[in-house]
Parts: structure tokens; sequence; C-alpha cells
């Protein structure tokens, strides 16, 4: 039956185009480039330095970091490990959780995995949209993470950024604050474009982090589609020699 | 004597692979449709070998489950291509059993004499269910931890004995590791029962001769074809001739399969839903708790169904109904012919609206319920039991279905009605339109359906051919 045959790709194959909903706030895209080995270098240098202090990436080991990103482990041992960790360790913050979890209300959650529950977009977004804000603990806030308990930890690397926002009216009249445009308080070390190629790398990297198997099974993949294609017509062309005895109309 | 006689005499493997393979004589006019049945013995197969792989990794205790899951994914050498085999084939099985069992529906592969072939599989249906659903919650991510919850505390809503039941299913007032552990023996344990069934699914099957797109009985046709003089006309030996076939479908299967495995494994929040790559916190309820797609039709009947008299129970057993209806099937469909090909416009046009109704239900259960939604998924609700309801009357030839139809024919109206209650007096908020469109459509299915032998004598079955056609 061709006609049911038919009904069926219709009504399924659109529905596997929805895919999961996001917070609602308006996220600048980011593109993930896992072959980039420079730029996630580039993450992982960011990473140990300014990440894994209060973060742990507790499922992620350096030697693992170090073969995936073609860094020789002498070079991981000696610039990238600030702890006693050895190579095959995975990477734990030098802060202890429950101090983190005194000074800053929250203990800093594991960031093994992040770039698989966040996503690309909402990480970058995340990273860039740090601004100055004295009404919270820490003096900072976020726009797409809001109250934040995380302090700004890349100010001298960005610089201090105000939000502007502006006042909108909805359908139904009420108004609400809607965010309109950073201004610069204070300069960083890097200006905007390098920062925020910076922040791309990071997210790249914590990306990457959140599945390290990405970076070899889209390639195995490749073979094995191969394979199955050649095995198709071999399979297809012993159907039709022995299907060549039945006269299936009779 | 020879070994392989000494062997044979006392255990009969060439007479079960002559019964069941060489000398099974299947319908030469299989189509499309046929592939699922093996694809889902291959699936069970590929998830019993990966569950097996996994279970060696896998530690079920709440305070390391997760981690092990992702000590799996990173540590063990090949260990993500085996839990991705497994995260995918889970939902492929239910692809493919889906489309296994609309083949049935099509082709009426449940009606006499093979409704006990209908009625294992739809205890292989509930049974890889269960497994489904013990086994999301092993990975102890927050949709696992929450689905289950949510899952268990349904039986909760039943009088009386909810609350204690629901307790003896977690063995503990919440989710815990007293549960992880009793759902991983569970896990562990069914697909082997899985196997006994899959193997009395086939043992009937053997026994009655497969249907086929015709839906003719090819062993009451005429006799003889080139391998044998006794064997059906219309048949040939399931191997070599099915064996080659199947294994043609079996690599364009694992094209999509390893497809997903490779290049798509979460399936855009599909097969791996994201909140679960958090770990399970009793404390931090996620925003949208949502099932894995393929229970999603009977969550958004779940959902559809509001609650009554002061309890919710109604919505489960719904819910329960929507899957027990189709061990009835066999019974239900009284049409004279068993294929599609040959059944009247009615029975056909219910059919598509069916498979639609499913779709879009499974669609809505993986939504955030809104106003529009829910209304959309009652309407829905009331049309897949309309389908099953009905049918004795719409399938049949015409004849007086006595007390039994006059029943059936009550329930389908309540049904009705309780709809019309809904939108109308429950739901003021929702949009005129939408109120009319749905009343209006109920109530055409009913009588149209429901009070067709009044006006035409019998769904206009066309006549059924002697021998296969292509």
């Amino acid at each position: 039956m061709r006609k049911f045959t038919l009904i069926f790709l219709v009504t399924v194959v659109p529905m596997t185009s929805l895919a999961a909903s996001g917070s609602g706030a308006e996220l600048k895209p980011m593109e993930v480039r896992l072959n980039d080995t420079r730029s996630l270098q580039n993450g992982a240098k960011l990473f140990v330095n300014y990440c894994l202090s209060c973060h742990s990436a507790e499922f992620m080991r350096y030697g693992r970091m170090a073969e995936d990103l073609e860094i020789p482990v002498k070079l991981v041992e000696q610039n990238m490990i600030f702890s006693d960790a050895k190579i095959g360790d995975p990477m734990t913050a030098t802060m202890p959780a429950e101090k983190a979890a005194e000074w800053f209300g929250v203990a800093p959650p594991d960031l093994s995995l992040t770039g698989r529950l966040r996503g690309p977009d909402w990480l970058y977004n995340y990273l860039t949209t740090f601004y100055v804000d004295e009404t919270t603990v820490s003096g900072w806030n976020n726009i797409v993470f809001k109250n934040v308990a995380m302090p700004h930890v890349l100010t001298e690397l960005q610089g201090r950024q105000r939000a502007v926002f502006r006042t909108e009216s909805s359908e139904d009249g009420k108004e609400h604050k809607v965010f309109d445009h950073f201004e610069m308080e204070t300069e960083g070390t890097m200006s905007a474009e390098e920062f925020d190629h910076a922040m791309r790398d990071l997210t790249n990297f914590l990306v990457y982090m959140g599945e390290p198997a990405k970076l070899h099974r889209i390639r195995y993949g490749m073979f094995v589609m191969l394979f199955l294609i050649v095995m198709f017509v071999f399979a297809y062309m012993l159907k039709r020699e022995y299907w060549k005895d039945v006269d299936v109309s009779h | 004597m020879s070994f392989n006689d000494w062997f044979n005499d006392r255990l009969p493997v060439a007479q079960v692979v002559k019964d069941h393979l060489t000398e099974y004589y299947a319908p030469k006019n299989f189509n499309f449709w046929y592939f699922f049945g093996s694809l889902a013995m291959v699936v069970l197969v590929l998830q019993i070998v990966t569950g097996i792989l996994l279970a060696m990794n896998y530690k079920p205790d709440a305070d390391l489950a997760f981690a092990s899951v992702e000590y799996i994914m990173r540590d063990v050498w090949g260990g993500w291509f085996v839990r991705y085999m497994h995260s995918t084939g889970s939902s492929f099985f239910f692809i493919v059993i889906y489309l296994h069992m609309f083949r049935g529906l099509m082709y009426g592969s449940y009606k006499n004499p093979r409704e006990l072939i209908w009625i294992f599989g739809m205890i292989i249906y509930i049974a890889m269910m269960a497994t489904a659903f013990f086994g999301y919650l092993l990975p102890w991510g927050q949709m696992s931890y929450w689905g289950a919850q949510v899952i268990v505390n349904l039986f909760e809503t039943l009088p009386i004995i909810g609350g204690t039941l629901s307790e003896w299913i977690r063995g503990d007032y919440v989710i815990s590791d007293i549960t992880l552990n009793r759902f991983y023996a569970f896990h562990y344990l069914i697909p082997f029962i899985l196997v006994a069934l899959v193997y009395l699914h086939i043992l009937a099957l053997h026994q009655v001769g497969s249907n086929n797109p015709d839906g003719i009985e090819i062993k009451k046709g005429p006799k003889g074809n080139r391998w044998s003089k006794d064997a059906p006309a219309d048949g040939v030996p399931f191997h070599p001739y099915f064996t080659v076939k199947d294994v043609m479908g079996l690599v364009v299967f694992l094209g999509l399969f390893f497809a997903v495995v490779f290049f798509v494994p979460e399936l855009g929040g599909y097969f791996i839903e994201q909140p679960n790559f958090e770990p399970a916190n009793p404390l931090k309820t996620p925003e949208h708790i949502a099932p894995v797609w393929y229970f999603t039709p009977y969550y958004a009947i779940l959902r559809a169904v509001p609650s009554f008299a002061g309890t919710q129970v109604w919505g489960v057993l719904a819910m329960g109904a929507a899957i027990v209806v189709f061990f009835f099937l066999p019974w239900l469909d009284r049409s004279p012919v068993k294929s599609v090909r040959y059944k009247g416009p009615l029975t056909r046009m219910f059919l598509i609206i069916f498979a639609i109704t499913f779709l879009v239900l499974g669609w809505l259960g993986t939504l955030a319920p809104t106003l529009e939604y829910t209304a959309m998924a009652q309407f829905l609700t009331v049309v897949y039991f309309l389908f099953f309801l009905l049918m004795p009357c719409y399938s049949g030839t015409g004849d007086n279905l006595g007390f039994s139809g006059f029943l059936l024919f009550v329930v389908s109206l309540l049904l009705v009605l309780s709809g019309l209650y809904i939108w109308w007096v429950q739901t003021p908020n929702l949009a005129m339109s939408m109120k009319w469109i749905y009343s209006i459509a109920s109530v055409v299915l009913l009588f149209w359906f429901g009070f067709k032998p009044g006006w035409i004598k019998a769904d206009p079955v066309k006549p059924v051919p002697e021998r296969v056609t292509g």
C-alpha cells in the first residue's frame, strides 16, 4: 500500500525536526567547530586558568585532553595542572566544593557535561553577557542567567560592562524590561573582538568536553555508512538472484 | 551412523530448521511492511547484547550510577558506541514495533485464525514498555528520576490501595537507591521473558501460517509449487527467499540506525533528553517533564482527561484502556475481508484517521500542556477510542449487533458527550471556533461511523481474488 507508506512519511518525518525548547531569552548563535584543534587548545587554556579553580570537570581526564587536543603530556603537566594531580587524573577544582558553597551560596556545578546540558548557544551567550549590577550580592548579573551566583571571573579580559535596558509593553499592557545593549565602563586586556573569539574557543572546548567521543564518532560513522552502501549492493544483487525464480504476480 | 543422525535422533535440530525455515512456506507477496517482524528480532538481540556489555560497567547505585554511565562514555574502550547503540536501539525498537503493529492493522493480521498471535504480540509490546520504563531510570539523570517519579505517582491515584501500591513499587516514599536497584533487576530480567514471548509469537504464527497484503489464506489456496507438490502454490520457502530479502532490508535499517548512532545520537532531544545530562536531584524539579517519545501518545491521553469527582484516576484509567483496547481488536473487527486493500471506504478512512490521531497525540505528549493543546488532545482521545468502539459497526456487514452493539454505542455516546461537556462547560476560555470544530467533528464521527448500518447496508468490500497479487 504505497498510499499508507506515503502518509506515514509525510506525518512522521516533520515531527523529528521539532527540537526541545530553550529558556526564552534570544540567543546569539554559536557555531561549534570540533575539528579546529587550535580553538580547542585555546579553550582548554582558558578553562584551566579561569574555570578550574572553582569548577571541576570530574569526568574529564587531563591525559584524554592532551591526547585529543594534541598537546604534549609534558606541556600539560607543566602548564595546565595547578594541583598535585597526575596526567591520568580527572580535572578537579583546586577549591573544595564545601568551601565554595559557603562563599557563593551554591557549590559551583561540575562542568564536564555542561556543554551537552545547556548547548553551545546558551554557553556562549552566558559567557559574554555578564554585566555590573550593584543590586546583587556578587555585584554582577547576567542576561541569560538572571541573578547568577557566579561573579564575572573574566573581567580582566573583557573589562566591565553595563547593561542598558529599554521598556516594552506586551499585548496585555504589562511593561517589561528588555535588554538593549552594553556600555563599556572599563576596558579589559582584550579587544571586544578578541574576547568574542576567546569565548567561542572556550565554548568549543566545553562542547568537546561534554562528549569527547564526538571527535571520532562522525569519522567512524562515515566508514560505517560507506560499508553499508557497498553491502547493500551485494545484498540487493543476492536477493534479485534468488527471486528470479519466483513469479510474484502468480 | 553419522554424527548428524546421532545428534538429530536426540535433538530435532534439522526438523526445527525445516519446519521454521527451509520448509516454512511464506506468502510470496510480502511487501515493505513485512520487514519489521524480523527487524524487531534483530533489535531485540542487539539490545540484549549491548545491554549485557553495558551491565559489565554500570553501577546500580544512586551515588555511582550517573558517573558510571559517563565512565562508559569516556573511559571504557568503545563504551560510547555500545551505549549509543543501546539508547538508539530502544527508540528504534519502538519505531519498528509501531510499524509492525500498523502492518497488522492494515492487513487484518489479528483476525481469525491469528488472534493468539496478536495477543502475544500485545503482551510483548507491554513487556517492552515495562523494560523501557525500568531502563530509563538507570542513567540516574534528572529526566530519569522525575519521569519515574511521575509514572509511579500515577498508581497513587487509584482508590484505597493507591498509596500503598506506589510505595510498594518504589520500596520507598520517593524514588531512591532502593528503587534504582529493583528497576535494574527488572530491566535485566524482562528481556529474557521477551525472548520467550517472541518464541510463542512465532510458534503461533507458524501454526496458522503468515498473513499477507492481500489477506488471503495461502494454505487454503491451490497446492503445489516448484519446491514441493503439497506446499501452498503462493508460498515460497522462508529460507533462502525471505532470509536474503530480509538481509537486504536489514542493511537499509542499519544505515538509518547507525546514522543516528554516529551522527545524531540525541536526535534533537527525542532519543536522549537534555535534562538527563544533569544528575538526578530530588530537590529540583525540571521545568517540563516529558516521557520519551514512544510513551507520549498515552501520556497525552493521560493529561487530556481532567480530574472528576475529586480524583485524577480517570486519566490513568483512560491511559490503561488505550493500551488494553488493542487486545480486543480481533473481535471488534467484523469485516468479512482482512486486508485494507479490499475493505470498504469507511474502514479505510477510519484507519487513516487513527494513524494520524496516534501520531499527533504523540507529538502533543512531548509539549508542555496549554489550553489549546489540551483541548486538541481531548478531541483526539475521543477519536482514538471511537476507532475501536465503533469498529464492530463500521467494519461489519450491516447485520444487527444486538445488545453488545447497543452497549458499545452507549459507551461511544458517553465518550462524545463528556468531550462536549469538557469543551463547553469546563473550558470557558477555549476559542469558540475550536469548540465548534471539535464538537461537530466528534458528533459526525459518532453518527457517520456508528449509525452506518441504518442507511448503508454494509461497508462495501471489494471482492478478494483467489490467488495473491503482486
